[in-house]
C-alpha cells in the first residue's frame, strides 16, 4: 500500500508538471477530501443502520443460525478460525449480502467480519491470511444478479436487461477463483 | 423475468428489516434497545475509516487530473484496438477498481452513447458486474483495523482485478 501510494503521488504530480495540468491537480486533491468526507457521511448512516439491525440479528440468535448453515464451507476457505468463532458468523453475512448485491449492507458486516478476525491476530500491524482470503474474495465481487448494472440498462430501454445475468454470473464465478488461486500462488512464493 | 428481478430488489431490503424486527421480538428481544445498541458502534468505525479513504481519494483523484489517467488509458487503447475490442471497455476496467460513482456514471454515458444492444454496452455492463471497487475496499476493510503492513495483499488485488476483466471480456464476447 506504501509503495503503490507513493507510486500514484509521485506519477501524478511528475505528469501534472508535464502537461501543464498543476492547477488541476491541486483542485483535485481537495476534491478527493470533499469526496472522502462525504462518502464517510454517508457511510455513517449506512453503517449505524446496520450495525443496528445485526444486534437484533444476534440478540434474537439468528445470526448464529444462519452462520451454522454455511460453517462447512467458510471453515474450509478460512483454515485457522476456531469452530465457533464469531467471525465465522460476520463472514457468512459478508458473503451473503454481497450474493446479493447488497452493497451497503456488505460493506459493515465486512468491517465486523475485519474486527472479528483483527481480535485473533497476535500482530496488530500485520495482515493476517484469514484477512487476505477475505478481503480477496470482496475485491474480487461475488454477486448473483447485478441489480444496479440491470437498473440502468432497463432505464434506457434495453428490452431484455436480465440477459447480462448469466455472463456476470460466469465471469464473477471464474474471477473470485482465479483471484483465490494467485492468494494462494503468492502464498507459496512468499510465504 | 425483468419484472420479478426488480420486485425481488425493491423487496429484500424492507423484508430483511420487517422479519430481523418480528423474529426479535418473537425471541423476547427489546427491539428498539438492541438497535441502539447497535448504532452506536458505527461512529467510531468511521472515525477510523475516514483518514484511510482520505488518504486513497486523495491519490486517486490526483492520479485522474495530473493526465496520468489518460496516458495509461491512451496506452491500453491500443491493445485492445489491436483485438478489435470495443474501447469504452477500456474506460470502464481502469475506472471500476478505482471508483464506483465514476464507474457507475461512466456505464450510463456508454448505454447512451452507443445504446443498450451494442458490445461496448454489453461488456461494459459485464465488467460493472463482476468487478469491484478494489481500492475503496481495501481502504475501508484494511482501516477498520489499522493494519499497516499488507504484504503481498495488494498486489494479488491487482494481478486479480486483472485477470477479472480479461475474463469478463472473453465472457462478453463469447455470449454477445
Amino acid at each position: 500500500m506504501n509503495v503503490l501510494w507513493l507510486v500514484m503521488i509521485s506519477v501524478s504530480v511528475v505528469f501534472a508538471i508535464f502537461t501543464g495540468n498543476l492547477e488541476a491537480f491541486t483542485k483535485s486533491i481537495f476534491d478527493g477530501a470533499k469526496s472522502a468526507v462525504e462518502v464517510s457521511l454517508f457511510l455513517l448512516g449506512i453503517v449505524s443502520i446496520w450495525m443496528g439491525i445485526t444486534r437484533i440479528l444476534e440478540d434474537s440468535g439468528l445470526i448464529y443460525r444462519i452462520a451454522h448453515l454455511f460453517k462447512p464451507i467458510i471453515s474450509r476457505l478460512f483454515k485457522n478460525i476456531p469452530g465457533d468463532h464469531p467471525s465465522i458468523t460476520a463472514i457468512t453475512l459478508n458473503v451473503l449480502a454481497n450474493l446479493f448485491g447488497l452493497g451497503n449492507a456488505a460493506t459493515p458486516l465486512g468491517i465486523k467480519a475485519m474486527q472479528e478476525l483483527d481480535a485473533l491476530n497476535e500482530d496488530k500491524e500485520t495482515i493476517t491470511p484469514e484477512m487476505m482470503v477475505f478481503i480477496v474474495l470482496n475485491t474480487a465481487s461475488i454477486q448473483l444478479i447485478p441489480f444496479s448494472v440491470i437498473g440502468i440498462l432497463a432505464t434506457f430501454g434495453d428490452s431484455n436487461p436480465a440477459a447480462i445475468v448469466l455472463p456476470v454470473l460466469i465471469a464473477t464465478a471464474v474471477s473470485a477463483m482465479t483471484a483465490l488461486l494467485v492468494l494462494a500462488a503468492f502464498r507459496r512464493f512468499f510465504g | 423475468m425483468i419484472r420479478a428481478v426488480e420486485a425481488i430488489s425493491l423487496l429484500i431490503i424492507p423484508l430483511f428489516i420487517l422479519f430481523t424486527v418480528w423474529y426479535g421480538t418473537f425471541k423476547k428481544v427489546r427491539v428498539y434497545d438492541s438497535f441502539v445498541a447497535g448504532a452506536k458502534e458505527g461512529p467510531a468505525i468511521i472515525l477510523k475509516i475516514f483518514p484511510y479513504l482520505l488518504t486513497i481519494f486523495m491519490a486517486i483523484k490526483g492520479f485522474q487530473a495530473s493526465g496520468a489517467f489518460d496516458y495509461v488509458r491512451d496506452a491500453f487503447y491500443g491493445v485492445f484496438a489491436f483485438l478489435d475490442l470495443p474501447i469504452e471497455a477500456v474506460s470502464m476496467s481502469i475506472f471500476k477498481p478505482l471508483s464506483g460513482s465514476a464507474s457507475t456514471a461512466l456505464f450510463t454515458d456508454i448505454v447512451q452513447t452507443s445504446g443498450t444492444d451494442s458490445m461496448a454496452t454489453r461488456m461494459s455492463a459485464v465488467i460493472m458486474g463482476s468487478a469491484e471497487t478494489t481500492f475503496y475496499v481495501l481502504a475501508v476493510y484494511l482501516g477498520a483495523v489499522n493494519i499497516r503492513k499488507t504484504r503481498y495483499l495488494v498486489p494479488v488485488c491487482l494481478v486479480a482485478d486483472l485477470i477479472g476483466i480479461v475474463v469478463a471480456v472473453c465472457v462478453a464476447r463469447y455470449f454477445f
